[in-house]
């Protein structure tokens, strides 16, 4: 795979070409923006609440870290309005460690954003963790130089976000819950989708009517078939407790995974954060697996909630266009 | 001389099916025969004429990279016997001597030191600062072509041993070095679009096979 470079026909405002000592250089083009999002591939990227956790996470090898405020279980028994998290404590975990740091901003809260955006965060997550705060329409992400991360539960969805310039996807799962079946099942209806689009290639008509299905321009359906993969980085998320959970999903085809409350719920936090670690890098190979699967014990697992009958389904959330 | 040579791309995390992509460019382009492939395990390693360690986080790929089965010293002990490596970004960092990160200072992750530098890790700020900038890169030959830096969340080379070159600068910072066989950049070869970096690689990676060959006879 290299980075597609298919966008919206326009001047993004989020490329910066500015002077570096005298010699001219550009900033938050969509090769930086997506080439950061490559650099995360087969990694684990995990949700932290303060330092602690964040130096946990980077001792057992995260790719990066996603600061929230609570984590998506926590949001769920608190109930109440899920906001982005502290400036003082991104600030606090920026100092502290040297893998890249995420946060995440309300769907549609362009001011969070800026926000972010301005404490130099190295990505942004529009999170339908949080409460969104607009029902109609997401961020438009090309006006940032920094790059943005959106979930998304099937093929139209994340060809939407990637119109509006995200620069990675995460499939939806359902967060907070410890259990992978919905973001399972996502990844199968993206990846069937996916299939279905590339086995269409050669035929323009068709094309075109999958185009209008999926609610999208042309061009990205066609880059879409040309590749035969989703054209920016898609990543696995929500429920994801165990290294063999991470590695289930890696098997199905994502190019990495994010950790929610999977490892700062369970009892044995930095050991579980190695083992996912280990098992995602080396998810092919079952005896790693094993070894992975044996540095963390099920009675330490976060109980989890059956995604059945829950109050709160976050990945209905947010604006459906 | 019809030289087939087998170039790996450590496989353990970052851009690695990129670094494949290119490397696959470079064979055809340089007429070259040979395959690219991952390569994860110390009996893989044991095999290839020549190594390219990828971007991603220098972090988790040597935390990996020790935990498991210490193919570490494995990759260490081979390019220490000549082996030639193309290490980008995250990848000259491994190669280093020692690390320092612009906010947290020396950092405790474990390094390769083939390479006889030191390198400052995040030296032009976090991904905000990350930027495109025209290179010239002399010995990619003397068309006078600008090749195109794509560097994210970069480290740059603060200190050189007398046994490296410097082949790249960006406004007096050092951003590509190499030490014999031993290639190292800041910058993203293997995402500006442009496979002379890579080709150069595979040339050494040619030679290198092609002189232990006349040694043998």
């Amino acid at each position: 795979m290299t980075i597609s470079l298919v966008a919206a026909e326009y001047e993004p405002k989020g490329i910066r070409s500015t002077t570096f000592d005298k010699t001219v250089v550009l900033r938050g083009t969509t090769l930086l923006k997506r080439g950061f999002a490559h650099m995360q591939k087969h990694g684990v990227i995990m949700d932290v609440t303060n330092v602690e956790q964040s130096q946990i996470a980077e001792d057992a090898g995260a790719v990066a870290v996603m600061v929230l405020d609570k984590l998506p279980y926590d949001v769920r028994k608190s109930g109440g309005v899920a906001r982005t998290a502290s400036v003082k404590i991104i600030e606090d975990i920026m100092d502290a460690v040297t893998i890249p740091i995420m946060a995440k901003c309300r769907i549609g809260h362009v001011s969070e954003a800026n926000v972010l955006a301005s404490t130099g965060v190295d990505m942004i997550d529009e999170s339908e963790v949080l409460t969104p705060a607009d029902d109609l329409r997401h961020i438009w992400k090309w006006d940032y130089t920094v790059p943005f991360v959106n979930g998304a539960k099937n093929l139209g969805e994340a060809l939407r976000r990637i119109e509006e310039g995200c620069a990675m996807i995460r499939t939806k799962g359902e967060p907070g819950t410890g259990n992978v079946a919905e973001a399972v099942s996502h990844i199968k209806l993206v990846n069937n989708a996916v299939r279905w689009i590339a086995s269409i290639s050669d035929d323009h008509q068709e094309l075109i009517r999958a185009a209008r299905e999926l609610r999208v321009s042309l061009p990205i359906v066609e880059e879409t078939a040309r590749l035969g993969r989703l054209p920016v980085v898609n990543f696995a998320a929500g429920g994801i407790s165990t290294p063999a959970d991470a590695s289930f999903l890696m098997n199905l085809g994502c190019d990495g995974v994010f950790v929610g409350s999977g490892i700062f719920k369970a009892d044995d936090a930095a050991q579980r954060a190695k083992a996912v670690v280990l098992a995602t890098a080396y998810y092919d190979n079952p005896k790693i697996v094993v070894e992975a699967q044996k540095m963390v014990d099920e009675k330490k697992s976060m109980l989890g909630l059956d995604t059945k009958n829950l109050e709160l389904k976050m990945q209905e959330r947010g604006p459906s266009v | 001389m019809n030289t087939k040579i087998s170039v790996g791309v450590l496989g353990i995390q970052g851009d690695i099916e990129e670094n494949k992509t290119v490397a696959q460019e470079a064979l055809i382009h340089s007429n070259v025969k040979g395959d690219v492939k991952f390569v994860r395990y110390a009996e893989e390693i044991e095999k290839i004429d020549g190594l390219i360690l990828p971007g991603g986080e220098s972090t988790v790929i040597s935390t990996l990279a020790t935990i498991q089965g210490g193919i570490l010293h494995t990759i260490k002990r081979r390019i220490a016997e000549g082996m030639p490596v193309l290490g980008t970004c995250a990848g000259m960092i491994m190669l280093a001597k020692r690390a320092y990160d612009r906010v947290v200072g020396e950092t405790r992750q474990q390094l390769l030191s083939n390479l006889d530098i030191v390198v400052e890790r995040n030296a032009f700020g976090r991904q905000d600062d990350s930027f495109e900038a025209k290179l010239s890169i002399p010995i990619l030959g003397k068309n006078n072509k600008f090749f195109k830096g794509v560097f994210i969340r970069a480290p740059i080379v603060i200190e050189v041993g007398a046994a490296v070159d410097i082949i790249a600068k960006f406004n007096n910072r050092i951003v590509g070095v190499r030490q014999g066989n031993v290639i190292g950049t800041s910058f993203h070869p293997e995402l500006s679009g442009d496979d002379r970096i890579h080709r150069q690689f595979i040339k050494t990676v040619l030679d290198c096979k092609r002189h232990k060959g006349a040694q043998q006879i």
